[in-house]
């Protein structure tokens, strides 16, 4: 049973998400079952609107299911918590406090109890030097590009070390180049945390290069798990050096084949 | 539902930008003519854009407003004309202005005090009866924002008493506290206590979902969450209340003046009237209008001082 432990970190069993709207019940979610290992990064994927977000929202514990049960390590979600610290896909900052503030309140409220006010200091500037941004630390979040406040949305999650990180497109509002510069970053850091990682993302190449799972939804509603494609790429990874290798070609045809062919988009007719 | 924007009447309008680096160019064209002639070369263009940049700031910052008040000053002198001066007219009215503010702060008796005395008093009970509003309206309104419950339970109550005019409220004031100044006070609080209560509610309720997500997944004590997140985006809309309450406030004060006597401008008002001096009068619109404007004006600078893009936007 230790082994199964150890490798079940997140489990997700038959979990049904069903949202009252004005035309009625809205089925989302349906018969959801994952497991999630501890140091393992997911990648969530699929059409737009079929419910990845809502997914994620359920495991940060921002919203509760309507069926069926959510577990972190051992212990049932039950609400949202800094040890699932998640990333925004809008990042979120508070316009009024620097980015160190920023930072600051996050680890002021998880470690806020045990260390001294330096030692709290400390940490938020470690997090800001681990996304790149040390200088940028009495800025506000108005004074920065989109990139530089998506980093420091990402220092503010890794900074209350959290169990789980969850991330929520957290680079679909960045440029290409932009977003290729954080997901190599975000490799850096995942590797030397060993951090877990869900991410919800619509992006194939992004999926690829950053995960060991990608999880693919089916079109909503009463979306559900439609495949899990294990990504065995060995790390370090190098995005330039992944371009021509066969297996990497081979998890891309497989995630294209299953959101283009057996989950082509089909417009209802309104 | 009031509207939570700013909007200031009082800001100056940007200078398209096509417009000014144009008639830059045409300056710097002439002065680098004239400045073949002379050999005040390096000063000229400069002297030049100066003054082209002073002459077009005079077109559309200075002409405009004079030309409204020479409208004003018109219309009066015409209405004074036409009423065989029963209505004075604005040179007269200036000449007694000048003799008011004179000594503006002369004491001969309890009914008869200087119009500085007036204005600071009806100030003074503007000050007070906004303040307490301010004390009660505002938590008041953080709590109707908050919780749904609450919000449930007084709209319908704010929804009946707010069209109420205040004036209503003067008997009630008069029979509970017994005096005029408490009286009047008191219908300055009411009338100042709707627009922070609303205003303030409204912006908690437009905290937007991303920062309380924010303040969920980290579990903010609701302290924190007040000072932190509710209180900074919650700031502008409580300063258009705190704007609206003022004004209100200020334009009821007279009224309440008029109904209560004492020392205050609306007394003022009334007391001329019944001495029959237009002139006086006159005066004393101006002197409400003026301070009118200087409270509105500090209000919307203390407003974009402290409020952020973000928030406005």
């Amino acid at each position: 049973m230790n082994a199964s432990l150890t490798t079940k970190f997140i489990e997700i069993q038959d979990v049904e998400q069903t949202f009252k709207t004005a035309k009625g019940l809205f089925p989302a979610l349906q018969g959801i079952h994952l497991t999630i290992a501890k140091g393992e990064f997911v990648a969530l994927i699929g059409h737009s609107g079929c419910g990845k977000s809502t997914l994620l929202n359920l495991i940060a514990g921002l919203t509760t299911p309507t069926a069926g049960t959510l577990l972190c390590a051992n212990k049932e979600i039950k609400g949202p918590g800094p040890e699932r610290a998640v990333v925004f896909q809008n990042h979120s900052l508070l316009p009024w406090l620097t980015c160190f503030d920023n930072v600051y309140l996050a680890v002021e409220r998880v470690f806020g109890r045990k260390e001294s006010k330096a030692r709290l200091r400390e940490r938020t500037a470690t997090a800001l030097a681990l996304v790149g941004l040390e200088h940028a630390g009495q800025k506000r979040p108005s004074e920065i590009s989109g990139g530089m406040k998506q980093r420091v949305g990402i220092a503010r999650a890794l900074s209350m070390e959290p169990q789980v990180l969850l991330m929520d497109e957290p680079f679909g509002a960045l440029d290409a180049l932009t977003r290729a510069r954080l997901q190599d970053e975000l490799l850096e850091i995942v590797a030397r945390t060993h951090s877990t990682v869900v991410m919800v993302t619509h992006d194939v190449d992004e999926a690829v290069l950053l995960s060991d799972k990608i999880v693919m939804l089916t079109n909503g509603p009463a979306a559900t798990v439609g495949d899990v494609l294990q990504v065995d790429l060995p790390r370090p990874r190098n995005r330039v050096q992944l371009a021509e290798d066969p297996h990497y070609a081979q998890c891309r045809k497989a995630v294209i084949d299953f959101l283009y062919t057996r989950q082509a988009h089909v417009e209802k007719a309104a | 539902m009031v509207s939570a924007v700013f909007h200031s009447p009082l800001e100056p309008l940007p200078v398209p930008p096509q417009e000014a680096t144009k008639s830059i160019a045409i300056s710097a064209c002439t002065a680098s003519v004239t400045g073949q002639k002379h050999s005040k070369t390096t000063t000229t263009p400069w002297v030049a854009h100066r003054w082209a940049a002073l002459s077009r700031a005079f077109w559309q910052r200075v002409l405009p407003p004079a030309c409204g008040l020479a409208l004003l000053l018109g219309l009066w002198a015409l209405v004074s004309a036409s009423t065989g001066r029963s209505i004075p007219g604005p040179q007269e009215t200036w000449l007694q202005a000048l003799e008011v503010f004179h000594d503006p702060f002369y004491r001969n008796g309890p009914n008869d005090q200087g119009v500085g005395w007036n204005v600071l008093m009806s100030l003074q009970r503007v000050a007070i009866g906004f303040g307490l509003a301010a004390l009660v309206g505002i938590p008041a309104g953080f709590a109707i924002g908050r919780f749904t419950f609450l919000a449930r339970m007084f709209n319908p109550l704010i929804g009946l008493l707010r069209p109420v005019s205040p004036l209503a409220w003067l008997p009630i004031g008069l029979l509970v506290f017994k005096g005029a100044n408490p009286a009047a006070i008191w219908t300055i609080f009411i009338c100042s206590i709707w627009p922070m209560v609303i205003n303030t509610a409204t912006g908690v309720q437009r905290v937007p979902q991303d920062y309380l997500n924010v303040a969920r997944v980290l579990q903010l004590s609701e302290w924190k969450v007040l000072t932190r997140i509710l209180f900074p985006s919650v700031l502008p809309y409580m300063l258009t209340g705190v704007r609206l309450a003022v004004g209100t406030a200020w334009l009821v004060i007279v009224a309440a003046e008029m109904l209560t006597g004492g020392v205050g401008i609306g007394f003022w008002v009334w007391d001329e009237w019944n001495n029959l001096n237009v002139k006086n009068i006159i005066i004393a619109i101006f002197v409400i209008g003026i301070v009118g404007l200087a409270l509105e004006y500090a209000l919307i600078r203390l407003a974009t001082a402290l409020t952020f893009d973000e928030v406005k936007a």
